[in-house]
């Protein structure tokens, strides 16, 4: 098929930045979305041109880096899927698509499609573990942990940190991805120790890095590619307050 | 070279080891610098493991956060002897499986060591928060993988690859917040500096700015993951390298089981030309999976049309007690051998049937969904196909590396203070690695063995004082890395370094693949010759030197149209056929491989000699004192 792309090219972090047209032939419905794009650098080498530049690494939806906006959506069409994971097979000859980076204040464009996400990691150090150091830990039986419980903090931990939650949301909220490592570790015994302080600090760090607050709109559930659900973020509110109150 | 294995019985090497480790100080150790280049399982848990003793640490990897080193992508699981499941498992069974797994070609000390540690990993991540699979009394769940008869696999999911490495991130994580790690993240190390002999800091390149940077360290650990990615397709993330390691090996550091590749059997099969990745089904698939292929070749009927009596099950024929779960090398060999025998399917013929129609007669789709719900979702977003209703196509693909830097037992390279952890290391597996071993090894290596050997070689550089990077040393090493650079940016042909890299990756595995021959080896190093001449002739890299993903990779391509070599000699040299090295010449009347116990019972290790010189092999015989050497058989 032909496609007509329109693609964010952007210098550093302080240059403006501005969508460029590319035309593409000959792409396949087999191509994953990100092969597509392989394509076009290839033929940009040949001619010489700077590429396209976009994060990726694993390419099986599971390391979180890859990720942008097409035709104004994070990810792409389909609903939970990764960038990476998503095959032309969803276009069409003919189609324009619009690529865009993830926007959010505190996710800087680096180049062109590449951001900086830095400030997850922020937060996630802000108090995203249990304080077990190496060679303390007990004989892993000693705390049984209902099937159930286990299940659920699978979901949770399932995050993959890739931003789409904030980058469709419209207050640049980072509500899922914070909350999915704060239920996580809340619903663990061991995790539980920590939970109050844990709670506040990721939130602090939350707020301090230019995330917006959540309004429960919940487009961030249908962007992400682990399918984390929104009652993450009432966990989160309600540890939140749970702490609080306690404090007092 | 000297092994270093400690003396006394084999089930008391590694308590002597640690009860005579020379220890520093905790007053010392914030004088002490270490560098550790990655930050997967091996990398992040040893730069937390240390940084929680004191010392200071600076950890560096490529992608824009330490979260994403490729360990994140082990689906199956991690092996541990805890015998929970009072199947007969031990320390020494799992020991014993490891070493028949690896076809007698790894260290009696060394998998022993990994066995033993087992049980207390899965006590460290079950305290950080890791949420393994659990029984209903909530118990952990364990399942089996290919290779052995118990049932020692820990599993969260079909993300237990994820799920461990977030809580060694997260342990990483924590130490940067304590202020004892400093995070170097989107930086690639280009090259290793070495000051009288030791290893003493590394040149990398930051890949936004395109800064050249300078970093000194008493110790400079190497956790930068394996090189399947030298294959072009295979199951590793596209920025997975040989870069760093190759640049240490040509600084001294020897590298040894080169052209131990592993070829997962169950992956997703190429479609077509543009391909950029082969996406791994796990292995565990193989616990309810059955493969088979039709019985007459070129069938085009659709797997569902074929009925029973038509199929060939050629896993449970060859092997009957292993069936299904046969390990990995011989797994594959048997799927390319039936595949050139013209029984692929699929599109380009170049698959086998992975059936759960039996399982899920038998168990129900509930249960096959609760187990694998994951993997078939994602084997649907990739191909468009329901598994549920009819058969996976799946196919060989490069995976894993068994070999790497070579190492003693404390993990320390030829270069004296370099010490290479996890895939980056040849060892445990010998030329053959069991599944759910690996996640173990990088884990083992990072939070258990690391924290001792590293600390018990600092205890003898106290007295060095802070390492400058004003070292002529580090100017020479600077100079190498910008001249590299500037080379490659100057070439102006007109070719991708994409391109060379797919052409490496094709050649290799037509003749350094799945089965080697002397004649195809020599073509190979030919060939790979000239395509690096070529290469520094018609590769161009369009773009700035600041964030330019052109240039990254051909740096990265370049190191593998060396590496690619080396790999062809050690197969070359090598005799025999062992584990994932199957020389055509030397196979039994019935197609198994020949080991030659006799001549080629060492782990061969190679030194550097220069550019165009041809690298020397060094031999270190492996001596079996625990275990008989005997054929290794799936039957
Ligand atoms: C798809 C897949 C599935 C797997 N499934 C299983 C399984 O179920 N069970 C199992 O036991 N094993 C499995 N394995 C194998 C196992 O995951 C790996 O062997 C193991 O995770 C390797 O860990 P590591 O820490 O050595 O390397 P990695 O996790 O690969 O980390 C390498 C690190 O080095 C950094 N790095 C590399 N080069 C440079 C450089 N030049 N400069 C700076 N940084 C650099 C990277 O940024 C990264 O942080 C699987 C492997 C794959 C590919
Ligand atoms: S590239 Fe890893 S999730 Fe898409």
């Amino acid at each position: 098929m032909k496609l007509y792309l329109k693609i964010w090219r952007q210098e550093d972090r302080t240059s403006y930045g501005k969508l460029a047209d590319y035309t593409l032939d000959n792409v396949s419905e087999h191509m994953s979305f990100l092969e597509m794009l392989d394509m076009l650098n290839e033929a940009l080498v040949e001619k010489g041109e700077r590429v396209v530049e976009f994060d990726h690494d694993c390419r099986e939806g599971i390391c979180g880096q890859c990720g942008v906006m097409i035709n104004g959506r994070a990810h792409g069409p389909l609903s939970n899927t990764t960038t990476c994971q998503l095959h032309m097979r969803s276009f069409k000859d003919g189609d324009t698509i619009y690529i865009e980076p993830f926007r959010a204040t505190a996710f800087p464009i680096i180049r062109d499609l590449k951001i900086d996400r830095t400030s997850f990691d922020r937060i996630i150090a802000a108090g995203g573990f249990i304080s077990a150091s190496t060679g303390q830990a007990p004989e892993a039986n000693s705390i049984p942990i209902n099937h159930e419980t286990a299940e659920a903090a699978f979901d949770s931990a399932a995050c993959i940190g890739c931003g789409a939650c904030v980058a469709t949301c419209k207050n640049s909220s980072a509500a899922l991805f914070t909350s999915a490592k704060v239920a996580h570790l809340a619903l663990l015994p061991q995790g539980k120790e920590e939970a109050r302080t844990r709670v506040k600090s990721m939130m602090n760090q939350m707020d301090s890095e230019g995330f917006g607050h959540c309004t429960n709109t919940e487009a961030c559930e249908v962007e992400c590619p682990q399918e984390i659900s929104v009652l993450n973020i009432a966990r989160m509110n309600y540890e939140y307050n749970k702490s609080r109150i306690l404090e007092k | 070279m000297n092994a270093k294995i400690p003396e006394g019985k084999l089930s008391e090497k590694w308590s002597n080891y640690k009860s005579h480790a020379k220890l520093v100080n905790p007053a010392n150790r914030k004088k002490l610098d270490i560098i550790v280049v990655g930050t997967g399982l091996a990398g992040a848990s040893c730069a937390a493991s240390l940084a929680e003793q004191g010392y200071n640490v600076k950890s560096f990897c490529f992608q824009d956060t330490p979260r994403r080193a490729h360990s994140v992508a082990a689906q199956g699981g991690v092996n541990a002897c805890k015998n929970y499941k009072n199947d007969g498992d031990s320390v020494y069974r799992m020991f014993y499986d490891t070493i028949k797994g690896g076809d007698f070609r790894s260290r009696e000390a060394n998998v022993y060591r990994l066995a033993e540690c087992s049980a207390n990993l899965i006590d460290q991540a079950v305290a950080q928060g890791v949420p393994f699979a659990r029984e209903y009394g909530g118990y952990l769940n364990n399942r089996s993988f290919g290779g052995v008869q118990v049932s020692r696999t820990f599993y969260a999911r079909g993300q237990t690859g994820q799920q461990l490495l977030l809580g060694s991130y997260q342990a990483l994580m924590r130490q940067v917040a304590a202020g004892r790690i400093q995070l170097f993240s989107r930086h690639e190390m280009l090259e290793l500096v070495v000051i009288d002999g030791k290893a003493r800091g590394i040149i990398s390149r930051d890949l936004e700015t395109g800064e050249i940077e300078r970093h000194s360290a008493h110790a400079v650990v190497l956790a930068t993951g394996g090189y399947g990615k030298i294959y072009y397709l295979s199951t590793l993330a596209m920025g997975c390298n040989g870069s760093a390691i190759w640049r240490a090996h040509k600084k001294g550091a020897y590298m040894a089981g080169v052209s131990w590749i592993q070829v997962h059997p169950t992956s997703l099969p190429q479609h077509g030309e543009h391909q950029s990745k082969l996406t791994l089904m796990s292995e565990s698939l193989r616990n309810d999976g059955r493969i088979w292929v039709p019985k007459k070749q070129n069938d085009t009927r659709h797997p569902n049309d074929i009925p029973e009596e038509e199929r060939d099950y050629y896993l449970e024929r060859r092997y009957p007690s292993f069936g299904n779960l046969a390990p990995r090398d011989i797994s594959s060999r048997a799927a390319k051998e039936r595949i050139d025998a013209g029984h692929g399917v699929g599109e380009m013929k170049n698959a086998v049937c992975l059936d759960f129609s039996k399982a899920i007669r038998e168990q129900g789709k509930d249960k096959i969904e609760e187990k694998y719900g994951n993997l078939f979702r994602m084997y649907e977003k990739i191909t468009g196909i329901n598994a549920y209703t009819e058969p996976m196509l799946i196919s060989p693909s490069a995976h894993f590396t068994m070999g790497g830097l070579w190492v003693d037992y404390e993990l320390m390279t030829t270069i004296p203070g370099l010490f290479a952890l996890g895939e980056a290391n040849f060892g445990d597996h010998g030329a053959n690695r069991l599944g759910a071993n690996s996640l173990l090894q990088a884990c083992v290596d990072g939070y258990f063995i690391a924290p001792y050997t590293i600390p018990n070689y600092l205890a003898g550089e106290l007295k060095t004082g802070k390492i400058d990077v004003k070292d002529p040393a580090f100017d020479f090493a600077e100079r190498k890395v910008r001249r590299q650079l500037g080379d490659l940016m100057h070439i102006q042909g007109h070719l991708s370094a994409d391109y060379f890299h797919k052409t490496l990756g094709k050649l290799l595995y037509d003749k350094c693949g799945l089965s080697r021959s002397k004649e195809g080896l020599e073509e190979a190093i030919k060939e790979i010759k000239m395509l690096r001449e070529r290469f520094y002739k018609e590769l161009r890299i369009p773009g700035d030197g600041k964030v330019n993903s052109e240039l990254e990779k051909a740096g990265r391509v370049a190191d593998y149209l060396e590496l690619g070599e080396l790999m062809c000699y050690d197969a070359l040299t090598r005799n025999e056929s062992c584990g994932a090295h199957f020389r055509e010449e030397y196979q039994t009347p019935d197609g198994e491989a020949l080991r030659d116990d006799q001549n080629f019972c060492f782990v061969s290790a190679w030194e550097y000699k220069g550019k165009d010189a041809e690298e020397e092999l060094h031999k270190e015989p492996l001596e079996f004192t625990e275990v008989e050497l005997a054929v290794r058989s799936y039957k």
